[in-house]
């Protein structure tokens, strides 16, 4: 090909731009909660985020990275020429890319997938054709964005429900609280490590059966129930301090347990969300590699290696920034609420990273706060706020897609010199 | 880049200042208290100046009031109706405006209470206090409430705190009935307009209690949905 090395340059470039962007921006919202609740200073935050995001793209990244370089658009449309998905796919890219950095700019509650996925169907369908988007599977996709929140949002209220029954609405909370909270701790363990493990770890190496991971979540479970044991037991209790408010050592133990469920959201965040930078990336790579379009072959692990390190990228040079803003102004959430939206919001967002389904964790946690609120458990949510998040996608989709076919046809103006379409 | 619009989804919770303005009515009624015993050993300079004390407090109370309707808005999605809250923070607000009805009206008409009655008038000017009090502790528990979700043990304690107020409200009562009788007998002795007027101040220093109870029962409300 041509100009294999552009592509292979602009590519890597636009993704590390997308992952930065992802950095910088979507991770506050997912570690926001951790910091306004005070579960994490926002060193801590950061920390975290950065391991754990790290972690979940590249040991959890994989399902949804090739449910966007090759779920969405079928193949064979472009077959004769794979120069044509690569257009788009550059596109969709710096599409979404501007997209955010327009809305994030304006302060509009944008969701990166919408974003990219309303990119790569709109450069499809007007550059390709019709018929060169797999609908049943965008359908697929669309209907999660719909069923993710609604299912984090039970989540968390079967969650929440059972915090109250086990520990806050009993005679003695804080002894139930040092009782259940490691409980819930390996549950944090337990479901990361299994989605993570159930979809492979082929690409690094690691190829279990299904009952060698499901003893391995389990071991994994229990360690981080241990370490969890562990921080609690440290913990002082003030009896004074119950004077006010007679639940405020209880909190400091749900603070333990928010810790983890935040490596947790920073985890599933990154398994989900880096697809949506890297994705393009690994379709672009394949084509340009082997000069068709590729279906079978594998995902290259430094194509993950280089979402992950640029989500960490975003979170260090602008996105502390963010959490530390987006933090403060959650006040009102203790972190026994806190946790129960995060485990929620978390459990779905992985078990639909390990699906390959490409959903908006942002969407997610909202489903998930919305949750614990119906189950009487948050002083006051706006819900004006909440619809206009929840309708966002109705103008990123056509947004993104309107932007993606106008650098299309600029970037096949460029480049493209194979035969007339 | 703000990236901030997500912390928007939470609002204000109304149980914190809801809590500060019952603070404010509490110490607004309490200085009734050193306002009779003032009145009681015919202290008038000391009467007039706890009496602008319960008016400037009386005053902030309402700013408070003022301030938390303001920030209510119908699309606030909380664990309490925003019916309730707004009917609770009259409420007590208008607990705060009888105890300055009753000081406004001694002063106004410079009263004084005869003494075979002042022993239980200030009885009852101290259990209405306590009722007072005692609708203070049970709007401290909202927090408590949220926090365990309106759980079950939960409100058993908050519903044991409106059953002991329900009792110092009865109290109150009670003392209103003596010191009506007490009136009755000294009616032929006093000048008709002052004894229209006491039987007034018994009324009056009696809504303190029986409002406050009703802060009690707009709770109560709460806890049932």
């Amino acid at each position: 090909m041509e100009f294999s090395l552009w592509y292979l340059g602009l590519a890597a470039a636009f993704g590390l731009f997308m992952a930065w962007g992802i950095g910088a921006n979507d991770v506050a919202n997912a570690m926001a909660t951790s910091v306004g609740s005070k579960a994490l200073t926002i060193k801590q935050a950061i920390l975290v985020a950065a391991i754990f995001e790290f972690a979940g793209a590249f040991l959890a990244g994989g399902q949804v990275t090739s449910t966007i370089r090759k779920g969405i658009i079928d193949a064979a449309s472009v077959e004769s020429n794979p120069e044509l998905l690569i257009f788009g796919m550059l596109a969709a890219l710096l599409a979404a890319a501007v997209w955010l950095l327009v809305a994030s700019r304006k302060g509009w509650p944008v969701s990166t997938t919408h974003s990219i996925v309303g990119a790569i169907v709109g450069f499809a369908v007007v550059g390709i054709g019709v018929d060169a988007v797999h609908w049943s599977k965008v359908a697929t996709i669309a209907a999660s964005w719909v069923v993710s929140p609604l299912l984090s949002g039970f989540l968390a209220f079967a969650i929440f429900m059972s915090v109250q029954k086990l520990i806050l609405d009993t005679k003695d909370p804080l002894s139930n609280a040092r009782k259940y909270v490691p409980l819930y701790i390996f549950a944090v363990g337990f479901i990361l490590a299994l989605v993570t493990l159930l979809k492979g770890l082929k690409h690094i190496g690691l190829d279990l059966s299904y009952m060698q991971s499901v003893v391995v979540a389990i071991v994994s479970g229990i360690i981080t129930m241990l370490i969890g044991i562990f921080a609690i037991k440290r913990i002082k209790i003030d009896p004074d301090q119950d004077a006010d408010f007679r639940f405020t050592n209880v909190e400091k133990i749900f603070g333990v347990l928010m810790i983890f469920t935040a490596c947790g959201m920073a985890f599933a965040h990154g398994s989900n969300d880096v697809a949506n930078a890297v994705g393009p990336v690994a379709a672009i790579v394949s084509i340009v590699k082997t000069g068709a379009v590729a279906q079978k072959s594998a995902l290259a692990t430094w194509i993950l290696l280089l979402g992950a390190v640029g989500i960490v990228l975003g979170l260090a040079t602008y996105g502390w920034r963010v959490i530390r803003t987006v933090g403060k102004n959650i006040t009102e959430l203790t972190p026994s609420r806190g946790f129960a939206a995060e485990l929620a919001a978390a459990s779905t967002v992985v078990i639909a990273s390990g699906t390959g389904i490409p959903i908006s964790t942002t969407h997610t946690l909202v489903g998930a706060v919305l949750g614990v609120g119906i189950a009487r458990g948050i002083g006051a949510l706006n819900l004006r706020v909440v619809r206009n998040i929840m309708l966002s996608w109705i103008i990123t989709l056509p947004a993104g897609g309107i932007l993606a076919v106008i650098f299309f046809f600029l970037l096949k103006g460029v480049f493209y010199n194979g035969p007339a379409i | 880049m703000s990236g901030s619009y997500f912390s928007a989804i939470f609002g204000k919770s109304p149980v914190r200042p809801l809590q500060e303005h019952m603070e404010k009515v509490l110490s607004c009624v309490s200085e009734l208290s050193p306002f009779t015993k003032a009145l009681l050993g015919a202290k008038p300079e000391e009467m007039t100046a706890h009496y602008e004390k319960i008016v400037m407090m009386e005053n902030e109370a309402d700013a408070l009031k003022k301030e938390l309707r303001m920030r209510l808005p119908s699309t606030l999605f909380m664990p309490i109706d925003r019916r309730d809250v707004l009917e609770v923070l009259t409420m007590q607000d208008m607990v705060a405006g009888s105890a300055r009805d009753v000081a406004g009206l001694i002063i106004g008409r410079d009263m004084k209470i005869p003494r075979s009655m002042a022993k239980t008038y200030k009885k009852l000017v101290k259990r209405c206090i306590d009722a007072a009090g005692q609708a203070y502790i049970a709007i401290c528990e909202l927090d408590e409430l949220i926090e365990t979700g309106f759980g079950k043990v939960e409100r058993k304690r908050v519903g044991r705190l409106l059953v002991k107020l329900d009792n110092i409200e009865q109290d109150t009562d009670e003392l209103q009935v003596l010191l009506r009788s007490q009136l009755f007998e000294l009616e032929s002795e006093l000048p008709p307009v002052d004894v229209m007027f006491l039987y007034k101040i018994i009324e009056n220093t009696g809504t303190i209690g029986d409002r406050a109870q009703r802060v009690g029962s707009r709770l109560q409300l709460m806890l049932a949905r």
